[in-house]
């Protein structure tokens, strides 16, 4: 008889062991009961996982063809679908409820934020985690401006679509000598810090109480406060983001960022200005933040700190590496993917974050394209 | 006044400086900024209270207070380097050979995990942490020393000496030395990576875990979200010294306690949880290297 040594036991007990020290981990924190069904669920479903797996090869083969026959249809359809899609989305707030109007408006607003990230993280390779910095300058430039100073939107617009590029502009000079990690880790301090000063400066923000009272954008005189109204105006932006953005990709400006992107050093060598064009992608995403920030300040007549938070930063970060960096229409499925999926599971809205955790988690190791993403966007430093 | 806030700096800083150290190993090591680092932090101080809530029901509070106190560090301790040693082992891990960034997003994932994690599981509120010390100290030239912040200053220094004399004198310590210079050749002589990896994440939340009790202890208040602020000023304090710098973690994470309680009390308050980005943001653009380091970028 063959003995069995301990280190070959442990292996293949594998699934209990890890529910085990899983369910041990989580003891502390619930108590001796819950970790109890933490070990029975997660032992059952890690057995289930390696049965799973003994048939692998049979599974891998099924999902390849059935993944074939969904590649082979789809290209085709996308075109008609994109022309299916606007009618559809033109009649949208008729067919609905004024609720999930609201909701669409919001990921209107979303797309264009996640699309503004998808050009400094998709496009150019460069990862920013204070996005939502430009985000607030949109949104308390025009608050401010309205509020204090009595501009309209229309008046207010350039300037906090100049003010948020600019900044963007003025960031990237100094930051963008930094390497990938060190880079995110400023834009980061640098979303903290905004945050931080709209938050502490009483005279001019509020402070934490925020900036209310902000008046709806309007046309020839004609307030669009109302939803369906608002629904259209926030639509033709999308449009305008979506299409400027992608011709902005297949210019030359948008080569010089996928030259970045694969390898900075053989570009520069190429004579790419990579520092020029890098600070591009940051001012240009950042114009598109401002963007959605007015609009955000437009809809919601209320503005405060609280909006503004680094969470959000990784939020809209979840969008873009959910749908596909680099992938427009990626990026737009995972803007309203994210959005949407709150909305619809009211029951799970409080694990919705230890979702999304795990998700990047999971999604980074097994899936670091994204859902939509080719092969060619990837993350580099 | 001055004598004060030194004081209350000092302390402060050396809570920085022990969870800098568990940042600044892990770059050394991995070239990665563990995101998820403040949030072991935040367990260590959750689960300080949550072993104290338990001994004190048992009635061994009551018994020895001193057998109470390290029973719940050392349960603390152990607790939270099996995070940390889980957490490599599931986020980290496989994407060793990944592009830069992977690992960096997988880590703020894992952060937003265990951050939600603390708050559903032990609610969102503010936790209390039973005071043990009473509120006296040594009163010398009109400034005052808690015995906490004696208690807290004493830890610090003797873990951070020791750590210092671990990685200088130990097999382990110099694995871990060889691997952070050169992983390929450090395991081609046949040092197992894999391993000194797992260690050095088990310290460095070991140590994190000390850092979250002693601060739970010094507040009172713990709340789910500490550990993202923290786990900032930290890594600030880690890049001050010198990312990758055992040194320029301890001199880096005591200087920017120090210009925190300096600049509460002298600039202005509000905007306390700022100088920590502002001297970040400064040190990398004008020395990325920090004090200490060599240059990384």
């Amino acid at each position: 008889m063959r003995i069995i040594s301990f280190r070959e036991r442990l292996h293949r007990a594998k699934p209990l062991v890890i529910a085990l020290w899983l369910a041990f981990l989580f003891f502390p924190f619930k108590g001796l009961k819950a970790a109890l069904i933490l070990f029975l669920a997660l032992s059952l479903f890690l057995v289930f996982l390696k049965f799973l797996l003994r048939y692998t090869k049979l599974l891998r083969e099924s999902l390849q063809s059935i993944s074939n026959k969904i590649r082979s249809i789809r290209y085709p359809p996308l075109r008609v679908m994109r022309y299916a899609l606007l009618p559809l989305l033109v009649i949208l707030p008729f067919i609905t409820t004024d609720y999930f109007t609201d909701v669409a408006i919001l990921s209107g607003i979303y797309i264009i934020l996640a699309l503004g990230l998808n050009v400094v993280v998709g496009f150019a390779g460069l990862l920013n985690l204070g996005f939502v910095a430009f985000y607030a300058m949109g949104a308390y430039s025009y608050a401010l401006l309205n509020t204090r100073f009595g501009l309209d939107f229309w008046s207010a617009l350039p300037i906090s679509l100049g003010f948020s590029t600019a900044a963007g502009f003025l960031l990237a000079i100094p930051a963008l000598r930094l390497r990938g990690d060190y880079l995110a880790i400023v834009t980061l301090g640098f979303g903290e810090i905004v945050r931080l000063i709209l938050n502490n400066w009483d005279n001019l923000t509020r402070g934490p109480n925020g900036v209310s009272g902000i008046a709806s954008p309007s046309i020839v005189s004609i307030s669009i406060g109302e939803l369906s109204y608002y629904y259209y105006f926030v639509l033709v932006f999308v449009i305008l983001t979506v299409f400027t953005t992608g011709r902005v990709y297949s210019s030359k400006i948008g080569r010089a960022w996928i030259a970045i992107r694969e390898d900075e050093v053989a570009s520069s060598a190429m004579g790419v200005n990579t520092t020029m064009y890098k600070i591009y992608s940051f001012a240009f995403g950042a114009f598109w933040a401002g963007l959605a920030g007015t609009l955000f300040a437009g809809k919601m007549h209320f503005v405060s700190p609280e909006s503004f938070t680094f969470m959000e930063s990784v939020f809209i970060l979840c969008m873009v590496i959910l749908g596909g960096l680099g992938s427009i229409p990626g990026v737009i499925l995972g803007s309203i993917i994210l959005v949407l999926l709150p909305e619809v599971l009211r029951e799970v809205q409080l694990y919705r974050m230890l979702a999304l955790g795990s998700g990047l988690v999971l999604l980074m190791i097994f899936r670091p394209q994204g859902l939509f993403g080719g092969k060619d966007a990837s993350l580099r430093s | 006044m001055f004598l004060q806030q030194l004081i209350n700096g000092l302390t402060l800083g050396s809570v920085y400086a022990l969870i800098a150290l568990g940042y600044t190993m892990v770059y050394g090591i991995l070239e990665l900024i563990n995101f998820a680092h403040g949030e072991i932090y935040m367990l260590g101080a959750y689960l300080g209270i949550i072993f104290l809530g338990f001994f004190t029901a048992t009635g061994l509070t009551h018994y020895s207070l001193t057998l109470t106190l390290i029973l719940t560090l050392l349960l603390s301790i152990i607790f939270c380097s099996s995070y940390g040693f889980t957490i490599e082992k599931i986020a980290y891990k496989p994407l060793r050979n990944a592009p830069r960034l992977s690992p960096l997003i997988s880590a703020i994932g894992v952060s937003i995990f265990l951050q939600n994690y603390v708050m559903l599981t032990q609610g969102a509120t503010d936790k209390v942490f039973p005071t043990l010390f009473e509120n006296s100290g040594i009163e010398f030239l009109s400034v005052r020393m808690t015995y906490l912040q004696i208690f807290i200053i004493l830890i610090s220094a003797i873990l951070m000496i020791s750590l210092r004399f671990f990685v200088r004198k130990t097999k382990m310590g110099k694995a871990m030395q060889a691997v952070a210079q050169d992983k390929i050749m450090a395991s081609l002589v046949g040092i197992n990576i894999d391993t000194v990896i797992s260690t050095t994440f088990i310290i460095g939340s070991g140590l994190a875990a000390v850092a979250g009790f002693m601060v739970a202890m010094y507040y009172g208040l713990v709340n789910y979200s500490i550990g993202y602020i923290a786990g900032i000023k930290a890594f600030t304090a880690a890049v001050l010294g010198g990312i990758g710098s055992i040194r320029g973690a301890m001199f880096g994470g005591i200087l920017l306690g120090l210009v925190e309680s300096f600049g509460a009390s002298y600039i202005s308050n509000e905007y306390k949880d700022a100088y920590a980005f502002a001297i970040l943001i400064i040190i990398l653009l004008v020395r990325p290297s920090g004090l200490f380091g060599k240059a990384v970028v």
